[in-house]
């Protein structure tokens, strides 16, 4: 199908954009990476008033890091920009190993970081790489900007923070924690497909070489990304064992994921493949924390 | 009363200035204003890949973007492989060798995803060329014949 008729402004700068958005409020869009939005608009799912395109935007696209090694990623970066960047994969591992399984090459070309956080598809990895990295999200309106934590950002489904008045302009991502492991992991009927079910894993050690602290969260088994943080407790402390990782793992898939059936998969299967998954990525991450201890 | 955009856009090294309404998508400006009807339409969602073509040089579905988007940019379209009519481009001839197409429909967003990939990756391996080619669909072949002429176009 084709979308329903709409106004489009493609403003020249963020000002610009802020204005537009505060005169049309709700009837508005944003238009970035267009990977999700125009689907639903050819569908007609959705009927925006106005497209507001912020692709003419200058400067939303840029990748730094910071002299403390924040990677600083604006919001208008396109997935294969930060696939290709060195400097994510230094400072960034969790999201530099997630970024190659949004989609398709010919998605990931178009479709943007900061478009695929204020979507907020329960079944996209960069959600829950943000809440599991920590990151946080900078909101910026004509009158006002704040920063908010990832964990806050995602309030349920498709629906974040963010208020009719604001875009979101950039993401940091804070240095990782010393010894300090991750793992990124999913399962897809196809390469690029959604997935069935994903974990973004990070474990770090203490002096004594056990957990510190573990973060589990899960894509595509609730609302938006989801933490397991009793899960995570259990780790903390422990010396990784395969015991105190099954424990974790089990309690995470059977307590704190809730999955349903679709045409793919059982909720059941899906909490089998969370388990799997919470299990592979776990280890690899714990395996990563200790070869960073033993290189330093 | 519709607000109609200027778009000036180089495609196959030419270039075309319309004017368009914002909700027309590329894939059907290309097809339906300027009659290069090579790129085909699928699934209008992103999801079969017949629509790709090369924006700045990069495979992106065109079902998917608005032509007034492409204001300013240039664009490679099927049209644009072939040297001239009496010739295929040497990723065409492979596919013709390689018995790569039946129904030929997927075929054109198959060659403008493969065209980049096998600059950037002159000796793919079978797994990076499967993984490439995820995000195109074909229902006739089963791919090995699609796999097997990007092998055949490695080699040249």
């Amino acid at each position: 199908m084709k979308p329903a008729p709409f106004d489009y402004v493609a403003p020249a700068s963020l000002e610009e954009a802020l204005a537009a958005l505060g005169e049309h409020g709700v009837d508005a869009k944003l238009l970035a990476g267009g990977q999700s939005l125009i689907p639903v608009m050819n569908f007609r799912l959705a009927q925006p008033a106005v497209i507001i395109d912020l692709n003419r935007v200058p400067g939303l696209d840029r990748i730094e890091v910071t002299p403390d090694r924040r990677l600083r990623i604006g919001a208008l970066c396109r997935h294969s920009a930060v696939e290709r960047d060195s400097r994510v994969a230094e400072t960034a591992p969790l999201l530099h190993e997630a970024v190659p399984l949004i989609a398709h090459p010919q998605i990931r070309n178009r479709g943007t970081v900061g478009g695929s956080l204020a979507h907020a598809d329960p079944a996209a990895e960069l959600p829950a790489v943000a809440v599991a990295a920590r990151a946080r999200l900078k909101l910026q309106s004509a009158a006002d900007e704040r920063w908010v934590p990832a964990q806050e950002f995602f309030t349920g489904l498709f629906a974040t923070a963010l208020e009719p008045d604001e875009i979101l302009v950039e993401i940091e991502v804070p240095a990782s924690a010393p010894a300090t492991g991750w793992c990124f992991q999913e399962i897809a009927r196809r390469h690029g497909d959604y997935a069935q079910v994903g974990v973004a894993a990070m474990v770090s050690l203490g002096t004594d070489g056990a957990c510190r602290e573990a973060r589990l969260v899960y894509l595509s088994v609730g609302d938006g990304p989801i933490e397991a943080r009793q899960a995570a407790a259990l780790l903390a402390g422990e010396v990784l064992s395969e015991e105190a990782l099954e424990a974790a793992v089990a309690h995470a898939g059977n307590e704190e994921i809730e999955p349903t059936d679709d045409i793919h998969a059982s909720a059941e299967f899906k909490r089998h493949l969370a388990r799997v998954l919470s299990r592979r990525a776990l280890r690899k991450a714990a395996e990563r924390a200790r070869a960073v201890v033993g290189r330093s | 009363m519709v607000q109609r955009h200027r778009v000036s856009v180089v495609i196959n090294g030419e270039r075309y200035e319309r004017e368009v309404e914002p909700r027309l998508l590329l894939s059907d400006f290309l097809r339906h204003e300027l009659g290069l009807s090579g790129t085909h339409v699928g699934c209008e969602q992103g999801a079969c890949g017949a629509c790709t073509i090369l924006l700045d040089g990069e495979p992106v579905r065109s079902c998917l973007l608005l032509t007034v988007q492409a204001h300013e940019h240039e664009l490679l379209t099927v049209e644009g492989l072939a040297p001239d009519p009496s010739q295929l481009h040497p990723l065409q001839e492979s596919f013709r060798e390689a018995h790569a197409l039946q129904c030929g429909f997927c075929t054109p967003g198959f060659l403008m995803t493969l065209l980049p990939f096998l600059e950037e990756n002159p000796d793919a391996s079978e797994q990076e060329i499967r993984r490439a080619l995820s995000g195109n669909l074909c229902r006739c072949t089963g791919y090995q014949h699609i796999v097997d002429a990007v092998k055949l176009a490695t080699q040249r």
